[in-house]
């Protein structure tokens, strides 16, 4: 009798615990926010982007069962839950972005930009401008991610087909390329004019060099600046164990922030950023030991990470709606690693950095939790075991932060009540 | 007559045991070199990273009848954005040229009767068979 009602209290403790956890959509937040899953399994959504009136668009990674790569979602009575979702455009791709009603979105060769009408409706689905074409996509960190600035330039990531340019990717014993040919036309950010049609690399300019591979980037309004996620290097002890063991190779290099100003050179692939010497270090494929230290013209990191964590998208929040730490600061959706086993993998998670006139401030923390749908306690040993992984980030027009997963296609909604 | 037949068990039973030690050793050499050189990418559970590293566990090329297909990948590697049972994966794989006929059928029997996958060992003859086809 008293066992079976020992039982009963702990049967009640684990609903208790399963139903909180469902209320917010299965993920764990600071106290006073709340999440609701605002749609599911809409096919592998990438960036996401939400005009004024709160209609949210979703990039997908490949065109989803009906075919439709760009959906639009739409909460009509407003109960968090969208009620009325379409689609169109059938190319896949990771980029889009929303500047009045001008919506761009882009394929891995391409960016297009779409009309929306004062219902926020696409007016042309089928005939989208081409703003820029032919970019580089092979295979490697071949999304392209886009932003623009206040002046209708925009911003695009070409990534470097490479994990570190060596003269045969990826294959021990194979030395770094001097100079690294890839730098030409990837390994950066570009810009381009964001109303003018048809350009090219020509048209465009290399705005900074000497990135793998950028995901998540965002302008930054406090100081005027392109702030930037890099995606590390990996696989330093695959090619490397005299160098670095098991341990050392999860945990190097950090996954670093970058402020860029017009022609800065972040470093890759000649070196990478230490998180525990604080030192840029030159790559092991360009002589390093993990000890010497490169990149003497590469600018510091304005903030690093964990490493292998895949930064996804970085968004400044500048909304009224969560408590005043986060206003300006900046949220990443870390997409979660592989390149940490045999050790247990990380990231998986919303991460909250705050910031002060423009530049990072303090430490930074993990803000949403849970998207794996694991156990709190039980450590991601394989990436396919995630549920869900964050990968796109958008403010709502009454500060609600939305996180995408590229999984499944879940998009959560974050709330904040006092 | 008894103590041939006592011989006679006893080398039958030796030829037993070398044999299945010998099948072991195979499989125990085939997770060595798994665990060095695979496991990064396609991961302990042999699942792979979605949409990045392709999954060996119920793979249906793994278990599949195309060994010169898998003996070719294992030794020049792969890197070609490829459609593998309905979805993409996009990475590039480590070619392993200085793996020897032997570590490639004991690699390829361990992946092939890992985690779910329940297929035959490969016989380093067979890899040999493979090369030589191209």
């Amino acid at each position: 009798m008293k066992n079976n009602f020992i039982a009963l209290c702990f049967l009640c403790l684990i609903a208790s615990i399963a139903v909180s956890a469902q209320n917010n959509a299965g993920l764990s937040l600071p106290a006073g926010f709340k999440a609701t899953k605002f749609a599911d399994s809409i096919g592998s959504a990438r960036h996401i982007a939400i005009t004024k009136n709160g209609v949210l668009f979703a990039k997908l990674m490949s065109p989803n069962k009906e075919g439709k790569s760009i959906i639009r979602l739409q909460d009509a009575n407003n109960d968090g839950v969208a009620d009325k979702i379409t689609g169109w455009g059938n190319y896949g791709g990771t980029g889009i972005y929303i500047s009045g009603q001008n919506l761009y979105a882009t394929s891995d060769n391409d960016v297009y930009l779409y009309n929306l009408d004062n219902k926020d409706e696409v007016t042309n689905p089928l005939s989208p401008k081409t703003i820029v074409k032919g970019l580089l996509a092979k295979n490697q960190h071949a999304s392209k991610s886009i932003t623009l600035d206040g002046n209708k330039n925009i911003y695009v990531n070409i990534g470097a087909y490479s994990n570190a340019c060596q003269e045969k990717d990826r294959q021990k014993g194979s030395k770094g390329m001097l100079p690294c040919p890839i730098l030409d036309s990837a390994g950066g950010i570009w810009k381009f004019d964001g109303n003018k049609e048809n350009q090219t690399y020509g048209d465009g300019k290399r705005y900074a060099t000497g990135l793998r591979n950028v995901v998540g980037l965002d302008w930054n309004t406090q100081n005027n600046t392109l702030f930037v996620m890099q995606h590390g290097r990996d696989q330093l002890n695959s090619f490397y164990p005299e160098y670095y063991s098991n341990e050392q190779s999860a945990e190097l290099p950090a996954e670093t922030m970058y402020e860029l100003k017009d022609g800065d050179n972040a470093g890759w692939p000649y070196m990478y950023y230490d998180p525990y010497q604080k030192k840029k270090i030159l790559s092991p494929e360009y002589g390093g030991d993990g000890k010497i230290e490169g990149g003497q013209n590469a600018i510091d990191p304005a903030m690093f990470f964990p490493a292998h964590m895949a930064p996804n998208a970085l968004l400044f929040y500048t909304g009224n709606q969560f408590p005043e730490k986060y206003k300006n600061g900046a949220f990443i959706a870390f997409h979660g690693s592989w390149n940490r086993a045999p050790l247990p993998q990380e990231g998986y998670y919303v991460a909250f950095v705050p910031f002060k006139n423009g530049k990072p401030m303090g430490t930074w923390e993990v803000f949403a939790n849970g998207f794996s749908g694991l156990a709190a306690d039980e450590k991601i040993m394989n990436p396919r075991k995630a549920k869900a992984r964050p990968c796109g980030l958008a403010q709502g027009p009454d500060g609600s932060l939305y996180v995408s997963d590229d999984n499944k296609g879940a998009i959560f909604k974050i709330t904040y009540s006092k | 007559m008894r103590k041939q037949q006592v011989v006679g068990f006893c080398i039958l039973v030796f030829c037993f045991l070398a044999f299945t030690q010998a099948k072991a050793q195979n499989l125990v050499n085939g997770k060595k070199i798994y665990e060095t050189r695979c496991l990064v990418c396609h991961q302990a559970d042999g699942g792979g990273v979605p949409h990045m590293n392709a999954p060996l566990d119920g793979s249906t090329n793994v278990v599949g009848n195309n060994i010169a297909r898998l003996v070719k990948i294992i030794k020049e590697g792969y890197n070609e954005r490829v459609a593998l049972d309905g979805e993409m994966y996009s990475n590039a794989m480590t070619p392993n040229p200085d793996l020897k006929p032997a570590d490639i059928a004991d690699v390829l029997s361990y992946i092939r009767t890992s985690w779910s996958n329940k297929a035959s060992k490969i016989t380093t003859a067979q890899v040999l068979q493979a090369s030589r086809k191209k």
